[in-house]
């Protein structure tokens, strides 16, 4: 089972519910950070890493003694990553999306595969848990293809394995938050009961609700704020798996980069049992009304 | 002209509710939100829109079922897995689509339809604190690196036909395509910290991105009471790279009791807080005024 803990305000608790989870979770396990533009989850789980490779995104490169400057490739491209100037072709490489539409349509066979690097991918191990994480590189635009890699080897990683995972998606309800959850079986949504906490909340549930897969919300700083969230929540049905008090000793403790199923025993009991509550939601056997109770 | 762009690298740092006291204590400015993504800003900011405009970005291919044949190439070229074939029809799935058109350009009969996508909306709205220039990315879609570009390109001919000499600008977390597009052209990035690892880390994630594209920065830590030894850890870091720590802010649940109201904490009753935001913004003021 693959669930991936999304939201649509940043800062509302992802990472600590993905690192808490982590610590409770029963099967094997596979931790994911999908978040590359801001990866956290290491800072939490500090992962023993084993093996980081670089993400690359293919690019073309051209042989212009091959090229007729017939302009096919630069016609086809949406992405104005490549141009021709008379009798010099002109990539760049920045732009490119990596579609291989210019490679795929010269009809001179000029262009072939080069390669632009994303970023990184690390692997390792947190605990009993493997890890897996994508991290995109400074000055890089496009965090979807970074997080595509790392999904193929998430896949490559579960089918070996047969583990479970838990993915620390990026904030948004845009394409990369879009990327990071459409392959999960589970969505888990962190928001907290404030006007933006609801707000954002509720782009990510119209955003997430086409893909028809379980999903259930997670209140973090409940007792802040106000009501509005629970009336939503209950308006539309949306289960609330746990709620995580407004305390002091929780913010302090995120702060000191403690993992917050750790902090005390009734803490710990929160995530136990939105683990269970994670596996009744996917099996569909969700009661409603004890969920909300 | 000068561009301030609110920045953060991790979400929920307070950028939004800083961003918002900023635009009450700003004169002669437009305000921008470039969060297209996830805006918030007009929860406090409560605009009356006064135009709206329709944004369209990219395109999305869309198989003709009647003039596939079933052949299967549009499949094995898309690089995004955005082709599906259920009981024997292909179809393109929009979430997936990347728009780049290779379908489109290779299918033998042309039975690919590529139409432009409806992404969005944007507006131009008047508020208690003067204009704002906002928008909507529809949830799911793309391209908000151009629509960042669309808002900055309306906000600066608004400010300039409105003799205003400010941009305060709203950004979003992270460092990727549409945190890029907030940062062209800015004269001074603004980012809001929390003193814990993740808080640091992205930081440091933004700053880096900052030099990439030579934007000067500025760093305020919020809730620094939450741990004030990380806070003396980012403050030094700030010192050895040359950016300055402009204020540290208390953790004070004045900022969501403004939120809840629908205000910006500069117009609730004086607190601790309030007269800090004050004193910084001054500061900001005076940076943004060096060149």
């Amino acid at each position: 089972m693959i669930v991936s803990i999304a939201s649509g305000k940043g800062g509302t608790g992802k990472t600590t519910v993905a690192a808490s989870l982590a610590r409770v979770w029963v099967r094997r396990l596979v931790a994911v950070d999908l978040d590359v533009e801001a990866p956290n989850l290491h800072l939490f789980l500090h992962p023993v890493i084993e093996e980081i490779v670089p993400a690359w995104i293919e690019t073309p490169v051209v042989d212009e003694s091959k090229c007729t400057f017939c302009l096919a490739c630069s016609a086809l491209c949406q992405f104005k990553a490549i141009s021709v100037m008379g009798s010099v072709v002109l990539t760049f490489a920045e732009m490119c999306h990596g579609c291989g539409g210019c490679i795929a349509i010269c009809p001179g066979k000029a262009i072939s595969p080069g390669k632009r690097q994303l970023g990184e991918i690390s692997r390792g191990y947190a605990g009993n848990a493997e890890y897996l994480a994508g991290c995109l590189r400074i000055g890089e635009s496009m965090s979807p293809p970074m997080m595509r890699q790392v999904k193929s080897r998430l896949k490559e990683i579960v089918c070996a394995s047969d583990r479970d995972a838990i993915i620390d998606a990026p904030p948004g309800v845009s394409c990369p938050a879009v990327n990071a959850v459409i392959d999960s079986d589970v969505i888990v949504l962190v928001t907290e009961p404030t006007p933006f906490g609801l707000h954002d909340f509720k782009l990510a549930w119209e955003a997430f609700s086409p893909f028809g897969k379980p999903m259930g919300v997670v209140i973090n700083r409940a007792g802040a704020g106000d009501r509005e969230l629970y009336s939503f929540c209950e308006e539309k049905n949306i289960p609330v798996l746990a709620e995580i008090p407004d305390e002091r000793a929780v913010a302090e403790g995120y702060s000191k980069g403690r993992v917050i199923a750790d902090l005390s025993p009734e803490f710990r009991k929160i995530f136990v049992s939105l683990h269970s509550k994670i596996f009744e939601l996917a099996a569909g056997a969700l009661d409603m009304e004890a969920a909300h109770a | 002209m000068r561009e301030i762009v609110v920045v953060s690298g991790k979400g929920g740092t307070g950028k939004t509710s800083l961003t918002g006291a900023f635009a009450q204590l700003a004169s002669e400015k437009v305000v921008c939100d470039l969060d297209v993504d996830a805006p918030d800003l007009h929860l406090l900011l409560r605009p009356q829109p006064e135009h709206t405009e329709e944004f369209f970005s990219g395109h999305a291919a869309r198989i003709d079922g009647g003039m596939c044949t079933g052949c299967g190439l549009c499949a094995s070229l898309c690089r995004y897995e955005a082709v599906r074939i259920e009981g024997g029809a292909f179809s393109v799935d929009p979430l997936r689509c990347e728009g780049c058109k290779v379908c489109v350009a290779l299918c033998p009969e042309g039975a690919i339809h590529f139409p432009e996508k409806h992404c969005g909306q944007w507006y131009i709205s008047s508020t208690r604190f003067g204009p704002l220039v906002h928008a909507r990315l529809f949830p799911g879609e793309a391209n908000s690196g151009r629509l960042v570009m669309v808002l900055k390109q309306q906000a600066r001919k608004l400010a300039k036909s409105l003799g205003r000499g400010l941009i305060l600008s709203d950004g979003t977390p992270g460092i990727g395509c549409p945190v890029i597009s907030s940062l062209s052209g800015a004269d001074l990035a603004v980012a809001v910290t929390e003193p814990t690892p993740s808080g640091r880390h992205d930081l440091e994630r933004v700053a880096d991105l900052c030099g990439h594209f030579q934007i000067r920065l500025s760093v305020i830590i919020n809730k620094f009471d939450l741990n004030p030894e990380e806070t003396e850890g980012i403050q030094a870091y700030c010192g050895a790279r040359g950016y300055e720590v402009i204020a540290r802010l208390p953790h004070d649940p004045v900022v969501t009791k403004a939120m809840v109201r629908g205000r910006v904490v500069t117009e609730l009753p004086e607190t601790a807080f309030s007269v800090e935001v004050r004193k910084t913004w001054k500061k900001i003021e005076e940076i943004a005024a060096k060149r």
